[in-house]
């Protein structure tokens, strides 16, 4: 072309990138705006810095390790259904809610009409969906701004709770496999598997992914980028694993720890065994890697980011814009619902303050500190685990470092302030350049 | 004017919204291999034409014929169908969203319920290099990083991408710079050299002199003159914009006069 502009080249065939100029690669796309979720790791690895300083010896051990990772639970799954309603530049307040409402559905059925559990569970998670759609149904159909429909929601749903939970305040949840998910601990050798497959898993389908790309002679990143990223996968599971299956009981001096829990030959008053990895944790994965393949590998998931980026060009390109909508407050909804039994479970009880409080501002502050644009069309439901742990961190540790709740409000909303900035100012620099 | 027969042909097509006459006897030839440049003042058709051919707003009467065989098309889709694309002014690019998949988007190709990334990157990489491409640094880049031009040139590219045979461009120099209007028009010419028909919508004259074959102008709804653009000059066409004629060109005096009520 006889043009004076960058006459740069379509990358020739069969390129591969290097560990350096992935790196190079990295460096530009965050310097144009594009930050992902580093400022969320970043901060990560600063609080966990700083909390292991201020309070080395209480935030910094296994037992607390295993602690944040039960309170971040039910956000992070909450925070994954936000995703995908953030993803559209739409809002859900209601989810939390949503989450109390759904487990107020499994308290009573399992509980008062001693349902079976996977019937309660079942239709626990169907109200979750219910009240996704008729929400979706109102934004989409009726246009009305998803902040008001869910403000409506969040307002509606907390009496609905109040009235299914019914006068007696507190239902007990009594069934063992609900109370297993965020009570009990996997094996210590079904977590190194749970690790080896993991890993594997992920290293056969990035590879995959790469030889394919390379066999029909397209830009591929190399082996060594590759490698690097599943040795750091690799390692930082492996010590999260290793962490959680270390007992986590003290076992004061003059008392012996059990060696293994429930066997009949114990000696009298010892010390319960507590190590393994959670099975929420398993949970957690199943959904992240469920969700994941839906966003980013599914012409469903590529849909949702072009309404998100331009819903006038989606409808153009024949994508049903409404359909999209609501599946999403859906999705969004049965998330909380999961969030709502997870709930349950960890509280062994369903309140009518289950899912309330701080429950969704923790969960939207999850998504958006983990990098999902509140202005849509930005994010991954990676965000939110990034995000969740994050939240937890200061969730757990900053009690430790200080008694007033009133620090701990403030410090929490500074960070949400301090991740929305984050976005709209990579938003901005995308747009200028 | 042309040896070879028309791919698309529009015959005495009107246009009324209400009481408004839009569009009038409205003839139209359109040519595989060349660019068809679509002139007029605000207000003369245009847009009623373009979006009459893409099936959005149908025809109330006259003949539709795409290669030489009558249509009746009423909805975008039908026009897809037969390989006719337009590119809207607002290029409807998702910002968010890479090259390819803006180029796919709506109708990506996957395999089972995985999206196929790899015919798709393919494809794309094959459509911009048949156009002689080279100002994409990649085709995952994403198009929020893109220049206007290049936005346009996707925009483009995403339209001749399903072996479409008519692209229609609604003024696709218009917020551009000198060097990417260049581009752009470039991008234009190759279409028509690769044997695709093309009808482009402008108001800059050199524009249209520099890359159109034949010229099409309306003049309050009536087609004025469809003539060959080497044929024309610079006054010549805005004398025809403004009045709807110029010397023995354009519509009978008579004609015009009766148009512009």
């Amino acid at each position: 072309m006889s043009t004076q502009t960058t006459d740069v080249d379509v990358p020739e065939a069969g390129d591969t990138q290097g560990l350096k100029q992935a790196v190079g690669d990295y460096v530009q796309r965050v310097k144009g705006g594009d930050v992902g979720s580093l400022p969320a790791v970043l901060g990560l690895v600063a609080l966990v810095v700083l909390f292991s300083v201020l309070q080395g010896e209480t935030f910094f051990t296994a037992l607390n390790f295993a602690n944040l990772l039960n309170q971040g639970t039910a956000i992070i799954v909450l925070a994954m259904g936000l995703v995908f309603v953030l993803l559209l530049g739409e809002i859900d307040l209601s989810a939390g809610f949503a989450a109390g409402t759904c487990a107020a559905v499994l308290a009573v059925t399992l509980t008062n009409r001693q349902w079976p559990w996977p019937l309660a569970l079942a239709a626990a998670l169907i109200t979750g969906l219910v009240i996704g759609f008729l929400i979706g149904l109102l934004v989409a159909r009726l246009g009305i701004p998803s902040f008001v429909v869910t403000l409506a929601a969040f307002l509606g749903l907390q009496g609905v709770m109040l009235l299914i939970i019914g006068e007696g305040g507190t239902i007990p949840i009594q069934n063992e496999v609900l109370l297993a998910v965020m009570n009990n601990n996997m094996p210590v050798w079904a977590g190194w598997t749970l690790w080896a497959v993991v890993v594997l898993g992920f290293a056969a389908v990035t590879l995959r992914a790469i030889l394919n790309r390379r066999k029909v002679g397209l830009q591929a990143s190399s082996t060594s980028v590759w490698l690097a990223k599943v040795l750091a996968v690799a390692i930082l599971l492996g010590v999260a694993v290793y962490l959680l299956n270390i007992q986590r009981q003290v076992v004061r001096p003059g008392r012996l720890a059990c060696t293994d829990t429930g066997a009949v030959n114990e000696p009298i008053g010892c010390i319960p065994v507590i190590q393994g990895v959670p099975w929420a944790v398993l949970v957690v994965l199943v959904l992240l890697v469920i969700l994941t393949f839906v966003l980013s590998r599914t012409s469903y998931g590529r849909h949702i980011y072009a309404v998100g980026g331009n819903s006038e060009a989606a409808r153009r390109a024949g994508i049903s814009v409404p359909g999209i909508k609501i599946s999403c407050f859906m999705i969004c909804s049965f998330m909380a619902a999961v969030a709502g039994v997870l709930l349950a479970s960890r509280d062994n009880s369903v309140s009518p303050t289950t899912g309330g409080a701080q429950t969704l501002l923790f969960a939207v502050g999850a998504a958006v500190i983990g990098g999902t644009s509140l202005f849509g069309g930005r994010g991954r439901v990676i965000d939110a685990v990034i995000g969740g742990l994050v939240v937890a961190v200061i969730a757990n540790g900053l009690p430790l470092v200080t008694q007033q709740s009133g620090i701990q409000y403030v410090v929490t909303g500074a960070v949400l302030l301090v991740a929305a900035s984050v976005d709209a100012i990579s938003r901005k620099r995308t747009s200028t350049s | 004017m042309s040896q070879t027969a028309p791919i698309l042909e529009l015959r005495a097509v009107n246009k009324s919204f209400g009481p408004v006459h839009v569009l009038n006897e409205v003839d139209l030839s359109v040519y595989p291999g060349q660019v068809t440049a679509l002139v007029g003042d605000n207000g003369a058709g245009k847009s009623t034409l373009i979006k009459g051919i893409a099936g959005i707003y149908p025809f109330d009467s006259g003949e539709y014929l795409f290669e030489g065989k009558p249509v009746h098309i009423t909805e975008p889709r039908q026009a897809n169908a037969l390989g006719i694309e337009v590119v809207y002014q607002d290029l409807a690019l998702c910002d968010n969203l890479d090259v390819v998949h803006n180029m796919f988007l709506g109708r990506e190709q996957s395999k089972g319920v995985v999206l196929d990334e790899i015919t798709m990157e393919r494809r794309a990489t094959e459509t911009l290099r048949g156009l002689s491409v080279r100002t994409l640094k990649s085709v995952r880049q994403q198009v929020s990083s893109l220049s206007g031009g290049q936005r346009q040139t996707v925009a483009i590219a995403r339209a001749v991408l399903w072996n479409s045979k008519v692209v229609i461009l609604d003024e696709p120099t218009a917020a551009l710079g000198v060097a990417q209007t260049e581009q752009v028009l470039n991008l234009v010419r190759r279409l028509a050299d690769n044997g695709l028909a093309v009808i482009i919508i402008s108001h800059n004259m050199n524009d249209v002199l520099r890359v159109a074959d034949n010229v099409a102008c309306l003049y309050l709804g009536n087609l004025a003159a469809q003539v060959n653009a080497n044929q024309l000059n610079h006054s010549q066409i805005v004398e025809l914009i403004t009045t709807g004629r110029s010397g023995e060109m354009g519509l009978h005096p008579d004609s015009a006069m009766g148009a512009s009520v």
